[in-house]
């Protein structure tokens, strides 16, 4: 194991995870914590631990300077970037690269290209991922926008080849649609932006989200199969799943071998997350973006197949070979996360910063909770607002779902408002029991009233 | 004089944005329902409004540093 001294450069339920994966590892932990994160857990839990300045992220957790002189000065030979921060940040990690340490995660050039969108479009394309269809180039006129449509297939987004947003953007479900919408288009971008000239896009409507975690030594990469994360709240995860039941098995095989090709292709190092839309009415599935870091939701993963991630990712990353081979990498049963959040679901999801008071975990077969409080914990105000993720695994998916329903009860944390009346209430829900559903199914949900305390 | 108090912990901001100017300086009029500031709580923006009418006679706590609950903020002359 190449890897000795590991740094860990984030917070919260992630820097305790990452410990945790590393003292199996028997490397020797160094956590990095700002002035608003003295009390928090993964401090007292690491070998070391090093200040890197004021609570406010900017002046810490995202001063790449910073950080990177604290590994240094702290010895360090690798460092962890955990998700959000600077775990996707070209700069980080060539910085660290060029320091002599080992970064966890892809190479800078990777985490670039494939943070760009129109590349890791281009590199998805080449690896044989199929992306949304769309024309190649600008339209010039009505007739070319039919042509270019006929072979994108129906219903298609015209928008304005010029500028962003929503200026201009209209949804043809035909072509007598369209030959009446692309001109109104062509318009309004000629008036918006002085060029008349559209872009035409396959329209996705009511997609599922669909991902899958890969994880890859720099030459050879395995999955490790599918999550779905199709309910979300202002394009926030809420409830996350392995596997995706809506998939069959042919669906599943070739989303899963088109991600492996595409990390094989970019030679990917480390944990990552292919995400796709994913069209139930005509089982088509499209790249959307590369994650280039652990995720959120990787416990999901964890309990269908029984690997540990981030002890890979970590692995690989001090330059051993991948521990596991395709066809070693199996699944069993159904796995869920709830993300618990110190927010107020009758309030808005008004943030709740408040003091764990008590707290009661709930503990049974297929039951983990990935976390960062304790007794007496004043959660800071400083950082996002998740606090923790319940997980279940069990035999099928309504087992999960059930697993879930019980272990929710059994979940007591006093003194904060958090999330857990609206996972009771989707536990609960035959909408989420049926498995029908899609990303754009949580917002109305709530709109409609169906979070009420006593569903809770 | 009374005073304008955090209504939650996080940080504290005297203006809209970065580029702006302050919500008030000393010698505004406050009415009931004014914004004098912003907290940045878990990522999250709330507006800091007066409960008092008065006339606003400065900030007592720093613009972008961190503030707990119940804080004073800013003073007002009723």
């Amino acid at each position: 194991m190449g890897i000795q001294r590991l740094f860990i450069a984030n917070r919260g339920e992630i820097a305790v995870r990452i410990i945790r994966a590393a003292k199996e590892l028997g490397i020797t932990t160094i956590q990095a914590y700002s002035e608003g994160d003295t009390d928090m857990l993964a401090v007292k839990l690491a070998d070391e631990a090093v200040c890197l300045g004021p609570a406010r992220a900017t002046e810490s957790y995202l001063n790449i300077k910073g950080v990177v002189a604290a590994a240094i000065e702290n010895r360090a030979d690798a460092v962890h970037p955990g998700y959000g921060f600077l775990s996707e940040s070209p700069e980080f990690a060539r910085a660290i690269e060029n320091a002599g340490i080992t970064f966890v995660g892809p190479s800078a050039d990777t985490i670039e290209r494939m943070g760009d969108k129109v590349a890791a479009r281009q590199a998805a394309e080449a690896a044989g991922v199929p992306v949304v269809p769309g024309s190649k180039g600008r339209i010039e006129s009505v007739d070319e926008a039919v042509e270019v449509a006929a072979t994108v297939g129906y219903p298609v987004m015209v928008k304005a080849a010029a500028g962003g947003g929503g200026k201009g953007i209209r949804i043809a479900e035909n072509e007598e649609e369209l030959r009446s919408l692309a001109p109104q288009a062509q318009q309004e971008a000629a008036a918006a932006f002085g060029d008349g000239g559209l872009y035409i896009e396959r329209s996705v409507k009511s997609p599922r989200h669909i991902e899958v975690q890969i994880v890859g030594d720099g030459e050879k990469a395995v999955h490790f199969y599918e999550r779905e994360c199709s309910l979300q709240r202002r394009r926030q995860k809420v409830w996350e799943e392995a596997g995706a039941d809506c998939l069959d098995n042919a669906t599943r095989e070739t989303l899963c071998m088109a991600a492996v090709a595409l990390a094989e292709a970019v030679n990917y190092r480390g944990a990552g997350t292919l995400e796709y839309l994913y069209d139930e009415s005509t089982k088509e599935f499209f790249f959307i973006e590369m994650n280039t870091r652990i995720q959120v939701e990787h416990p999901v993963t964890e309990m269908v197949t029984g690997f540990d991630l981030v002890q890979e990712m970590i692995r690989v990353c001090g330059n051993e070979p991948l521990s596991v081979s395709q066809d070693q990498v199996k699944k069993s049963g159904h796995s869920i996360e709830v993300r618990l959040n110190a927010e107020d679901p009758f309030m808005q999801f008004m943030p709740w910063p408040g003091k764990v008071e008590s707290l009661k975990i709930p503990e049974g077969e297929g039951i983990r909770f990935d976390h960062f409080m304790y007794e007496g914990y004043q959660i800071p105000p400083f950082y996002d607002s998740l606090i923790g993720k319940l997980i279940v695994h069990g035999k099928d998916r309504a087992d999960a779902i059930s697993k879930m329903a019980v272990a929710l009860e059994g979940l007591e944390i006093n003194g904060l408002k958090t999330t857990v009346p609206l996972h009771k209430a989707l536990a609960a829900d035959p909408g989420v029991a049926s498995g029908d559903f899609h990303t754009q199914w949580l917002e109305p949900w709530l709109e409609a009233g169906n979070l009420k305390p006593e569903n809770t | 004089m009374a005073q304008v108090l955090s209504p939650l912990p996080g940080t504290f901001y005297i203006k809209p944005s970065p580029e702006e100017e302050a919500y008030k300086k000393s010698g505004d009029v406050v009415a009931v329902g004014d914004t004098i500031g912003l907290i940045e709580v878990m990522k999250t923006f709330i507006e800091v409004k007066s409960e008092i009418a008065g006339t606003f006679t400065g900030y007592v706590a720093e613009d972008s540093l961190p503030v707990t609950a119940s804080q004073p903020l800013a003073e007002v002359a009723s």
